[in-house]
């Protein structure tokens, strides 16, 4: 028992911690707030205190617990919402009301509800750490494995039930070389400790995100990392609320770190209300939403993404692929700067701790796709906003993430402002991923998948060039070449690339339809050459009704009836202008 | 029991050091009282087990080390409120400057408030009429939102603020509305616009004004609009009130905390601000909302002038962050005298989807909204064009665009002062605006709402906005406003 000496914000120093570990968590005041032990000197320990540390007086006691921040990992995760060091918030409710109240303790999974165990594995048979010894169907959708922990020692099954548990009554028993080791539906991991795993596999299968924009011109692979940094109002939240929702990940980890209270409730009302594409089920039955907000203890943000990500290697280690949603690791890196500060660091750049890059990597680093210690596949992948200031992407945090992330998905003020979302702009983003991906897409969504895109990239690439001429001379000093280069990167950046969030039909566009799509737009554009190069004009090409229909393909839900409709259409009119112009 | 020390080890800027033994709360309030007698109020920053560091709200003028005595209150900074503020204007830290006696207090709160469960929040969807087009068609505010405005010195926010204080009002419900004012370091002129502009309201008796002037002592604006804040959370989330809770000017109170921070040699963040600003900005911002199962509910609009007019300066770049968007008003559009000068390009309201729409506005608002939006853009952007190539290159269609720009702020956006338009009013004279395009050219809008609306509406709405031009002029309009309106004929 210690006893606290200085207070300067959410920092405590506490002396007489002799005993103390660092990492380990320790009982703040006669409220018990909660906190984290991050420096030691001499007996003096320097905690990070995860609640509000008014009216604190130096003299009250500080209880170590001897246990790293831990989190409890086991059915009943799915759907619940909790804070950035995994207390459920409704509990927390239930227990002061509308308002945080502080030094109250919550259990991270609900103790009391009964589960159906059902054991797949039976006596006799040798488990090792990390083993699946039973499920539980959590919810509609997914069925929750029950693991062996993976620090246990190996051992074979003595005991195994069947039948309906709460998390705490023992499951199973497992004689190993030290006893007879106890198996509850849960167990307690640090958060602070990667999980470990047998392999890192190589990320070859795309995490498919129904936006276009990603899926085929930066498409994230399963178990990888991408970075979403963007200014205010460029649509970082609306982009990261997306792929929580349509992503082909089974489980969805969402973490609000340090964000607006008002968007956390947005997902909690929205989700429950959304289907599925693929199961047809609720989204919140596959979704874990840790929360912690602008105006909540700063230390206890820290530690959200820390929770977040340990939850996320759990479902891993099942065997599913999990996506981790970051917004938003800037305040992130500020609680960290925070805390640094009031530790009276030595600062690196614009304030931040000089082990910033460091623990971003730290972080990043717990993304793959792996060979669990149960023998499944699984994937963990992060994809990280970033909200640098004044949408200045030199700025520390964005540039230490971009270092490691293999995808930039860059936001662009300037794009929102035009109204053209989700604003990615094209020209400054890039995914490593796509060499990796190449096969799959070849194999899986068409062989002439890669070069179309390709083709609609240097496109663009193009357009950006062209525009610069325009401005200083007008439109009408373009090659007619050019201008069709012009006319179809219209199409590109208007009925490709923009997708309505809000949109009923084009919020999630299937990688069928994609292809599709771009293939049609990309064809359109070899037969336009022609016709130009014959010596059609380019406003004769645009005035077509055809403009108008590859501009509906996206907003229609029978896409492949439509585009072949479109097709012909555009056989159609093409022929005409052949032959008026003959 | 009394702690009174005496022995002042320190004083730099707003700071006082003082050796204590012990019993002194992190956060705890004291009274400093100088050799001449006067009274200052203080917060301990930081404590140690012998010795404490304040902040002084008044400013640490008069203080010595010989014989300035620190008496601790043993409590944090608490407000005592009770029903009869309303109506009342007090201090920055709290107390009645109004002459009248201080108020009878039916509870004390902690001005730091807590932080609203993100699960008992209630998202906010009660569409709020200001009364002004171009928020209610363009930037919609929704009740329980927090949308500040972003200005620049000179540029009229202050009216704006006024404005919508005096017209705001949610259709069909007759609930109870409040006011609540919190002025950081403006100036007294400023301060007095807004008393008078209260008490032209019906709902007079239901605002309270809390006045940090640009004279009074910077420190105390680090708790100012915390203590307005917990005001209004108590008339919200106690008392059943509609809160409107206007916060001005953000600029100053952010330069206050920088103070502090330098005098305690923090190490700074970019331009001098300290590294925690986010954070404390957003104790302050997510302190708006709605709470599930309450009546009440508080919606902020702080101000902050930008300084030399950049957005992304640390104050309006970690507003923008936090906030539910911005009103952002444009120099440019101020020197046209077009009032209100509402840039909508760098405008938004991340509350708009919810807050409109059949049976909150009318079904073709979002429509019409996303096609004067697109038709506005595009218009700037020939503008700049036109300014290199010249009109003589654009096409038919991109005049008529040009065109457009400019009548969208000659109509839609300029307003007077005096003028309040229903959200109806603004969606038809958006129609009207549009009618001068062919359908073809309405991308965003959908067909059966073109054929609903389109033309439909001109007449009425002519009609109307001459009978109501000639009433406002009745109203005796200020001869600024009417000057403004000799201009735009």
């Amino acid at each position: 028992m210690g006893k606290i000496v200085k207070i300067t914000g959410p920092v405590v120093v506490a002396a007489g911690m002799k005993n103390s570990k660092i990492y380990d968590v320790a009982l703040v005041g006669e409220l018990g707030l909660l906190g984290e032990v991050i420096q030691l000197k001499g007996d003096k320990a320097i905690i990070q205190v995860y609640e509000d540390t008014n009216g604190l007086k130096p003299g009250e006691p500080v209880k170590g617990t001897g246990m790293p921040l831990s989190v409890e990992l086991g059915p009943g995760l799915l759907t619940t919402i909790y804070d950035g060091i995994g207390r459920p918030l409704l509990a927390l409710a239930k227990k002061t009301g509308n308002f945080i109240g502080r030094g109250i303790t919550a259990d991270t999974i609900d103790k009391k509800k009964k589960y159906d165990f059902k054991p797949l594995v039976k006596v006799g048979d040798a488990v090792g750490p990390g083993s699946i010894i039973g499920s539980v169907e959590e919810t509609q959708s997914i069925t929750h494995k029950i693991l062996v922990p993976p620090d246990a020692l190996p051992g074979k099954i003595t005991k195994i039930s069947k039948g309906k548990f709460t998390v705490e009554e023992i499951v199973a028993v497992v004689k190993t070389k030290k006893g007879d080791l106890k198996l509850q539906m849960y167990h307690k991991w640090p958060v602070r400790k990667p999980r470990p795993i047998n392999t890192k596999l190589s990320p070859e299968i795309p995490l498919i995100t129904g936006q276009r924009v990603f899926d085929t011109f930066f498409p994230l692979a399963k178990g990888g990392t991408a970075a979403i940094p963007g200014p205010f109002g460029a649509g970082k939240t609306v982009s990261q609320h997306q792929l929580a929702k349509w992503s082909d990940a089974q489980i969805v980890v969402y973490v609000g770190c340090g964000e607006r209270g008002n968007e956390m409730t947005d997902v909690l009302t929205e989700f429950p209300e959304l289907q599925d594409p693929k199961t047809g089920k609720p989204l919140m039955d596959r979704t874990v939403l840790i929360a912690n907000t602008s105006n909540m203890p700063v230390a206890a943000r820290e530690a959200s993404i820390y929770t977040g990500i340990t939850i996320g290697e759990y479902f891993r280690d099942m065997g599913y692929d999990v996506a981790l949603m970051a917004d938003s690791t800037s305040r992130w890196a500020e609680a960290l700067r925070e805390i640094s500060s009031r530790l009276e660091e030595m600062p690196g750049e614009e304030g931040y701790p000089a082990y910033l890059a460091s623990r971003l990597a730290q972080f990043y680093e717990r993304a793959c796709r792996a060979d669990t210690l149960a023998g499944n596949q699984g994937s963990v992948s992060i994809i990280g906003a970033v909200s640098p200031p004044g949408g200045d992407f030199s700025e520390p945090v964005t540039q230490n993430t971009t270092r490691l992330t293999k995808i930039l998905w860059g936001l662009d003020a300037n794009l929102a402002y035009s109204r053209h979302f989700p604003a990615i702009n094209w020209l400054t983003s890039y995914s490593l991923y796509t060499k990796t991906l190449a096969g799959y897409f070849e194999s899986q969504v068409g062989s002439d998948f890669n070069s179309f895109r390709e083709e609609a990239m240097k496109l663009l690439q193009k357009e950006s060039e062209l525009k610069e001429i325009v401005q200083l001379v007008g439109p009408d000093a373009l090659k007619e070449e050019d201008k069709l280069v012009m006319y179809t990167a219209g199409r590109l950046r208007e009925d490709f690339l923009q997708q309505l969030a809000t949109h009923e039909i084009d919020t999630f566009c299937s990688l069928d339809k994609q292809y599709l799509m771009l293939k049609m737009i990309m064809e359109t554009h070899k037969k336009a050459s022609r016709l130009v190069e014959s010596g059609v004009k380019v406003t004769q090409i645009s005035a077509l009704p055809l403009t108008e229909a590859i501009g509906r393909m996206k907003y229609v839900q029978k896409y492949k009836e439509e585009i072949k409709n479109v097709e012909e259409q555009r056989e159609k009119e093409f022929q005409k202008l052949v032959g008026g112009h003959k | 029991m009394i702690k009174e020390f005496r022995n002042i080890q320190q004083v730099t800027g707003p700071l006082l050091m003082v050796e204590i033994s012990g019993d002194v709360m992190y956060g705890e309030i004291a009274e400093i009282i100088t050799p001449s007698g006067e009274k200052k109020t203080g917060q301990v920053l930081e404590v140690g087990d012998k010795y404490a560091v304040l902040q002084i709200f008044e400013g640490s003028s008069g203080v010595d080390v010989d014989s300035t005595r620190v008496r601790f209150k043993g409590k944090t900074l608490m407000l005592k409120v009770g029903t009869d503020m309303l109506g009342r204007v007090f201090g920055g830290s709290g107390k009645p400057i109004d002459g009248r006696p201080a108020i009878i207090p039916e509870k004390e709160l902690d001005v730091n408030g807590a932080s609203i469960n993100p699960c008992r929040r209630e998202y906010p969807r009660d569409f709020i009429q200001t009364g002004v087009s171009c928020i209610d068609i363009m930037n919609t505010l929704v009740r329980g939102q927090k949308l500040p405005i972003f200005s620049g010195s000179g540029l009229p926010h202050n009216m704006l603020a006024a404005q919508i204080t005096r017209q705001a009002k949610v259709l069909s419900s007759k609930e109870k509305f409040g006011v609540v004012f919190a002025a950081m370091g403006i100036t007294n002129e400023e301060a007095i616009f807004f008393k008078e502009e209260f008490k032209k309201m019906e709902s007079a008796a239901n605002s309270v004004m809390f006045l940090n002037l640009a004279d009074d002592p910077a420190i105390e604006r680090i708790i100012t609009p915390r203590i307005a804040l917990t005001c209004a959370e108590y008339l919200a989330f106690e008392k059943d009130m509609h809160v409107l809770v206007i916060l001005t000017d953000m600029t100053n109170y952010c330069e206050a905390l920088r103070e502090i921070s330098a005098a305690r040699n923090e190490v700074p963040g970019r331009k001098g601000y300290p590294g925690y600003m986010y954070t404390d900005l957003a104790a302050i911002y997510e302190r708006a909302g709605k709470i599930q199962g309450k009546n009440g509910s508080i919606t902020m609009i702080p101000i902050l002038s930008m300084p030399s007019d950049d957005i992304t300066h640390p104050i309006a770049d970690l507003t923008g962050y936090i906030t539910e968007g911005q009103i952002v008003l444009n120099r440019e559009l101020h020197m046209k005298a077009i009032y209100p000068p509402n840039d909508v390009l760098p405008s938004l309201s991340r509350l708009m989807k919810t807050g409109i729409g059949p049976g909150k506005t009318r079904e073709d608002h979002a429509d019409v909204s996303n096609q004067i939006y697109a038709m506005y853009a595009k218009g700037r952007e020939l503008r700049n064009l036109v300014a290199v190539i010249g009109v003589e290159s654009l096409d038919d269609t991109e005049r008529r665009i040009l065109e457009f720009a400019d009548v969208y702020e000659k109509e839609l956006l300029a307003q007077d002062y005096n003028e309040e338009r229903s959200v109806i009013e603004s969606l038809d004279l958006c129609w009207k605006l549009l009618s001068s395009f062919p359908k073809s050219d309405l991308t965003r809008i959908k067909e059966e709402l073109i054929e609903k609306y389109m033309g439909k509406t001109q007449a009425t709405t002519s009609q109307k906005k001459k009978a109501e031009a000639k009433k406002s002029l009745g109203k005796k309009a200020t001869k600024k406003t009417s000057l403004r309106k000799a201009k735009r004929r």
